[in-house]
């Protein structure tokens, strides 16, 4: 089933009656080529590159609960490419031309609206990191633009210019930056996979690997035994319980992390705001309601819900910036579990079992890195190398302690990012 | 969520600094093998449910605590001092 203009229209006239499911349910066959663990955004989109670029349609990827249930699901649904440090700036800056083109490659709408990222800046120091940013952001080929106060205050007129302990000095915008509709994100990938003959299996739980001479020769799951060549772990926040069946121990602690939304509201903020000394940044949904969030809670959680100080935190600083969003109530506040790694930088990698593989640690950065991730990881399953953008996303970094991204500065540590 | 200081008694996350899985007191030797550690520093268990972790009562009796707590209900189960004989700032 195809979307267009012409089909909508059609359906439209003749009661809406003759759309068909995304995707079929099927119960797993006994033998794939692939394995993919997780249906969240990675999951799916990996599955959807394996087909696409590299003919491998013998996939399924097993999900314990629904697609779509995890953090793509829970997150706040912003994409942008305005890295800084060589090994993560080509892969985001990958990822954001993906996304660029994803309603086309999916034949489904995203929702994608790149209304411009602002990053503010609140000392002379700060503004010469951004622009340093700018031009590593240029020098790789994707925009960045530099906003004077004036200029800002043009374009956020309600913003607080004066704060005593945080005065706005400047900002720095990346125009092809914005959000995208991230249920449909995984709803359109998972189509997209589907139709070109992956599997989708809701509901099985993965409950232990079959393991032989050292080789990955299948899963046992909720529902059975299923054999595959090779078995590829993205299960974000639930990546350490998973690998632990295969006997790995990974350089990861489950963090959570909140975000908040607010009733509907009529058009106020046309852009994604970050103000990172703040630890707030806000965009306000097609529906109206103000998308939220801050920092982690800051311990290790799996609990899907924070806890109230960090929540008092983040609307304190909302305040401070914008003190007009005081008056909207907030309806509802969700928690995602952050699969956080010691640099705050993410793992593609083969494993030191043969035919497994593992793609994790996205911290709370996985939803804008979906495409590039995706095809990346089906990139390293088909082919066993490791694609030019995601070469650097290796565990030897944290032994060898060479190639580290560490994009906040202040170390290769759990605690610290 | 609550953490009860054997000093201080039941007080509001807030005081307190985490530092990490207990994991951390294991430190290895200097003359150790670089993957004890790759693993002291970075590897962690990392388990859904019980756990024990590092917590400094900064803001109280500048106590190191270890608290045993369940990750997915946060509930918290013990505490105790790293060092019993550690009174904190008095």
């Amino acid at each position: 089933m195809r979307f267009s203009a012409l089909r909508i229209l059609k359906e439209s006239l003749t009661g809406n009656k003759n759309w068909t499911p995304h995707w079929r349910s099927p119960s797993p066959k006994s033998a794939y080529d692939v394995i993919i663990i997780g249906g969240g955004g990675h999951g799916l989109s990996t599955a959807y590159y394996l087909a696409q670029n590299h003919g491998i349609r013998n996939v399924a990827v097993l999900e314990k609960g629904h697609i779509g249930s995890g953090n793509i699901g829970r997150n706040t649904t912003i994409v942008r490419a305005n890295y800084l440090l060589p090994g993560n700036s080509e892969f985001y800056s990958h990822s954001l031309k993906l996304w660029e083109g994803l309603e086309t490659d999916l034949n489904y709408n995203v929702m994608m609206s790149q209304r411009g990222l602002i990053m503010l800046c609140h000392s002379d120091g700060q503004r010469d990191a951004f622009v340093r940013r700018a031009n590593a952001m240029r020098s790789r080929g994707d925009d960045a633009h530099m906003l004077s106060v004036e200029d800002l205050r043009k374009l956020l007129p309600y913003l607080n210019y004066e704060n005593a302990r945080f005065p706005i000095y400047g900002g720095l915008l990346q125009k092809r930056a914005g959000t995208a509709r991230h249920d449909a994100v995984a709803w359109g990938y998972a189509r997209a996979a589907d139709e070109r003959g992956v599997d989708l299996i809701q509901n099985c739980e993965v409950t232990g690997f079959s393991i032989n001479n050292g080789r990955v020769t299948g899963v046992e799951t909720s529902r059975g035994k299923i054999e595959a060549n090779k078995v590829a772990i993205v299960v974000a926040g639930r990546s350490s319980q998973v690998a632990q069946m295969a006997g790995i121990r990974l350089p990861i602690e489950s963090h959570i992390l909140q975000a908040f939304v607010t009733e509907g509201l009529k058009p106020v903020i046309n852009n994604v705001i970050s103000f990172g000394m703040g630890h707030f940044y806000i965009s306000q949904s097609d529906k109206g309601g103000l998308v939220f969030g801050g920092d982690l809670d800051g311990y290790a959680s799996y609990a899907q819900r924070g806890n109230l100080p960090l929540m008092e935190h983040v609307f304190e600083a909302g305040m401070a910036l914008m003190p007009m969003i005081g008056k909207a109530k907030v309806l509802r506040s969700w928690g995602g579990i952050m699969d956080m790694s010691p640099d705050g930088s993410p793992i593609i990698d083969k494993t030191s079992i043969d035919g497994l593989f593992i793609n994790c640690g996205w911290c709370y950065g996985g939803f804008k890195a979906v495409p590039a991730s995706g095809y990346a990881y089906a990139h390293l399953i088909a082919t066993e190398n490791y694609f030019h953008t995601a070469s650097n996303y290796r565990f030897e970094r944290f032994q060898s302690g060479y190639n580290l991204m560490d994009e906040e500065g202040t170390g290769s540590q759990h605690n610290l990012h | 969520m609550r953490i009860i200081c054997p000093n201080c008694g039941e007080r509001d996350i807030r005081e307190f600094y985490y530092r990490g899985s207990v994991n951390d007191l294991d430190r290895p030797k200097l003359e150790d093998s670089l993957s004890n550690w790759h693993a002291f520093l970075h590897l962690r268990d990392n388990e859904a449910g019980e756990i024990r972790d590092l917590w400094y009562h900064e803001r109280g009796c500048n106590g190191w605590l270890i608290v045993t707590r369940n990750t997915v209900t946060h509930e918290v189960i013990r505490t105790e001092l790293v060092n019993s004989n550690d009174e904190g700032l008095t």
